[in-house]
């Protein structure tokens, strides 16, 4: 075989015994993509004291691929490339791997996004509630095509927004609802989808009196307890 | 009227109660000194399985007996509690854990110690940010105070909590997909057998159990197992949090014994579908659960009952639907789900989420014959049973449900898009003619 062979990119299945041997030999481990070394990788202190202390956590440190792209989202607003490369070489794991994870999971950004993200449910509960009509007034009040929205998610164009139709987040009672920033809104009208494009926009708490913490049970306060569960009670 | 019976929901709204001090002041973590100190693991075990308590994650099987199935002895074992919660319609372990995340944390220490288990993995969606702060806080407060750590109350017993958040993918709920994302993996599930219980976390023997099934834990080594059939039904013992949303004038989690009628949390707790409006189907267990009418809501609201009907109490979600909402489209918002979320792994599943949509599309914008629904049904028939977890099944159940009792509304909407977009009989749906010969040359 000579030097410099570049064996051709089609379906194996399509290559003769003759062809598939020679693929097979030009492969070598070198050619692999390498776990690089952390020397060689400039890793933010914050960055790596995250991944660290998450790799303490577990019996295997592999069970810290989770944490370590949380922690490379929380620095750079996105999984980057580089910050990929840089959890990798704190775990001792090749970028490839990490990224095979990112792209699994639907919170994991692998491209630039808005500063606030806003994830608002279309799933059926939300839906039978009028979600449809809580997405369009957020697309709308955030310049952002519907579309996108209902699929990949998209950014405004001032940068300040991230909006994403998204399924069930576990919040039906609220619903419609949206987590904006990590914390769960509803029940949302459209008038609220604008509010809240303009308060995160200003600089604002985003609508305040929706926030899900501050919600009773749905029942109301106690009723007169059971006696049985009375009777259980230390 | 029907009433709430409230013991993991008891004083949830207890200003204070997400901390240590006041949840100690309730009579918190009494129990796990008790099971430490006066009680062996064997009758832990035997406690657990005599009560009858059934896993509330989904599937319902015997939480005691699960916990049995752990090999004996001294290899290193796990106990990993799911909170993925991510079913369409479910959020009871959501306001478990924002509000009483130390009974929870007791009932993990305490099957731990039951199972044998050092180490113990709390798996929570990654939507629930605010959650999993609280559960980091209320973890910290445990290991200062000692219910966790290398040495629980000086016993020598060892119990590592660990609180791990997903990402945001559906599939980890499903227990093994769970196990590979605690790994540090895809979400992808595993062939089973082997079961979790004898091959799971890192290889090691691993129990696996939802959030309100561990709540549950401390109550019952509190009083037993008789006090705790005492609730419920026989076959359903216990009290149950159900999420009703949908079309309701009071969506919320309610906590009520496990058998009184479907009708009473529908109408009673959550106040029925709004004024003039009838309810028209329901799914009594989550979206994956096969659609009941309104003729089925006198059903008593237990495992046997709904699943004596064809459907199943799932995570305890119920979701209503009134006599204003499309099927077809009901239909086609639950299938869109599920092809989003399945994982790819098995064939069945990947593809049959994918062309259900695409059929369900076709129903409602007036290009499908009615010969179609017979195609929808056989493509669930398909997928059921044949992939090696029950996402693909998730949907197959409610799609082939809907289907089969709302035929006459999937006709209509098919007639009625046609008559909307007619089109000439000789046009296929992709628009695509036969290229003349002549014309390729």
């Amino acid at each position: 075989m000579s030097e410099g062979w570049v064996p051709e990119i089609r379906a194996t299945d399509e290559m003769s015994a003759e062809e598939r041997r020679r693929l097979v030999a030009s492969m070598r481990p070198e050619d692999a993509e390498p776990v690089p070394e952390l020397h060689e990788v400039d890793v933010p202190d914050e960055l790596r004291e995250r991944i660290e202390s998450a790799m303490a956590k577990y019996p295997q440190i592999r069970s810290a691929s989770l944490p370590a792209l949380w922690a490379v989202q929380r620095h750079y607003g996105w999984c980057t490339p580089e910050g990929i490369r840089q959890a990798a070489a704190v775990m001792g794991v090749t970028p490839g791997y990490l990224e095979s994870v990112a792209t699994f999971y639907d919170l994991f950004r692998t491209s630039p996004v808005g500063r606030h993200s806003i994830l608002v449910c279309h799933n059926l509960s939300c839906w039978l509630r009028g979600a449809e009509d809580v997405v369009d007034a957020f697309c709308e009040a955030a310049g952002v095509d519907a579309d996108e929205v209902d699929h990949i998610g998209g950014s405004s164009e001032d940068g300040e927004v991230y909006l994403k139709g998204f399924e069930c987040m576990g919040a039906c009672d609220i619903a419609p609802m949206a987590s904006i920033d990590e914390r769960y809104y509803g029940p949302l009208t459209p008038a609220d989808a604008r509010d809240a494009i303009e308060q995160l926009r200003s600089g604002a708490e985003p609508l305040p009196d929706k926030a899900l913490g501050k919600r009773g049970a749905a029942g109301g306060p106690e009723p007169e307890p059971d006696p049985r569960v009375k009777a259980g009670e230390s | 009227m029907a009433q709430e019976t409230r013991m993991l929901f008891r004083r949830i709204d207890e200003p204070g109660l997400a901390s240590i001090e006041t949840y100690r002041r309730l009579g918190g973590y009494r129990m796990l000194e008790r099971a430490l100190k006066e009680l062996e693991p064997e009758e832990l075990l035997s406690t657990l399985e005599d009560s009858g308590l059934r896993g509330r994650g989904g599937a319902g099987f015997s939480m005691g007996k699960k916990a049995s199935f752990l090999p004996r002895g001294d290899m290193d074992k796990f106990l990993c509690c799911n909170a993925d919660e991510s079913e369409p319609g479910a959020f009871k372990d959501r306001e478990l854990m924002q509000k009483n995340p130390h009974q929870l944390i007791e009932g993990v220490v305490i099957a731990a110690i039951a199972a044998g288990a050092g180490w113990a993995f709390i798996f929570i969606r990654g939507e629930y940010a605010e959650m999993a702060d609280i559960l980091d806080r209320a973890v910290e407060e445990a290991y200062e105070a000692g219910y966790l750590g290398e040495n629980i109350l000086d016993t020598g017993c060892r119990v590592e909590l660990v609180v791990h958040r997903g990402a945001g993918a559906y599939i980890c709920g499903e227990e093994t997909a769970l196990l590979d994302s605690l790994e540090g993996k895809r979400g992808n599930p595993r062939l089973k057998p082997p079961f979790p219980a004898i091959q799971g976390l890192y290889g090691g023997p691993t129990l696996i159990n939802n959030v309100e099934t561990l709540s549950n834990v401390p109550h019952i080594v509190a009083n037993g197992a008789d006090w705790f059939k005492s609730f419920g039904t026989e076959q359903s013992p216990g009290t149950k949090v159900v999420s009703v949303s949908g079309c309701v004038q009071r969506p919320g989690n309610y906590e009520i014994e496990l058998g009184i009628p479907a009708r009473d949390l529908i109408y009673g707790l959550a106040g029925g579908p709004p004024e003039g409006r009838e309810v028209k189907a329901w799914f009594p267990g989550g979206s994956s659960a096969p659609i009941l009418t309104a003729a089925e809501l006198d059903l008593p609201y237990s495992f046997e009952a709904l699943a004596d009907a064809g459907s199943m109490l799932g995570s305890g979600s119920i979701i209503v639907a009134d006599d204003t909402v499309s099927i077809p489209h009901l239909a086609l918002r639950t299938a869109r789900f599920y092809h989003h979320e399945s994982c790819g792994k098995c064939t069945p599943c990947r593809e049959g989420t994918n062309w259900t949509v695409k059929m369900l599309e076709r129903v409602i914008s007036g290009e499908a014959t009615p010969m179609d629904l017979d195609v929808i049904s056989s493509v669930q028939d398909n997928i059921i049973g044949n992939c090696l977890c029950v996402l693909g099944d998730s949907m197959a159940m409610p799609i082939g449900s809907m289907v089969a009792k709302f035929r006459g509304e999937f006709e209509a909407a098919i007639e009625a898009g046609r008559a909307a977009a007619p089109r000439p009989l000789d046009e296929s749906p992709t628009d695509a003619r036969p290229v003349p010969l002549e014309a390729t040359a």
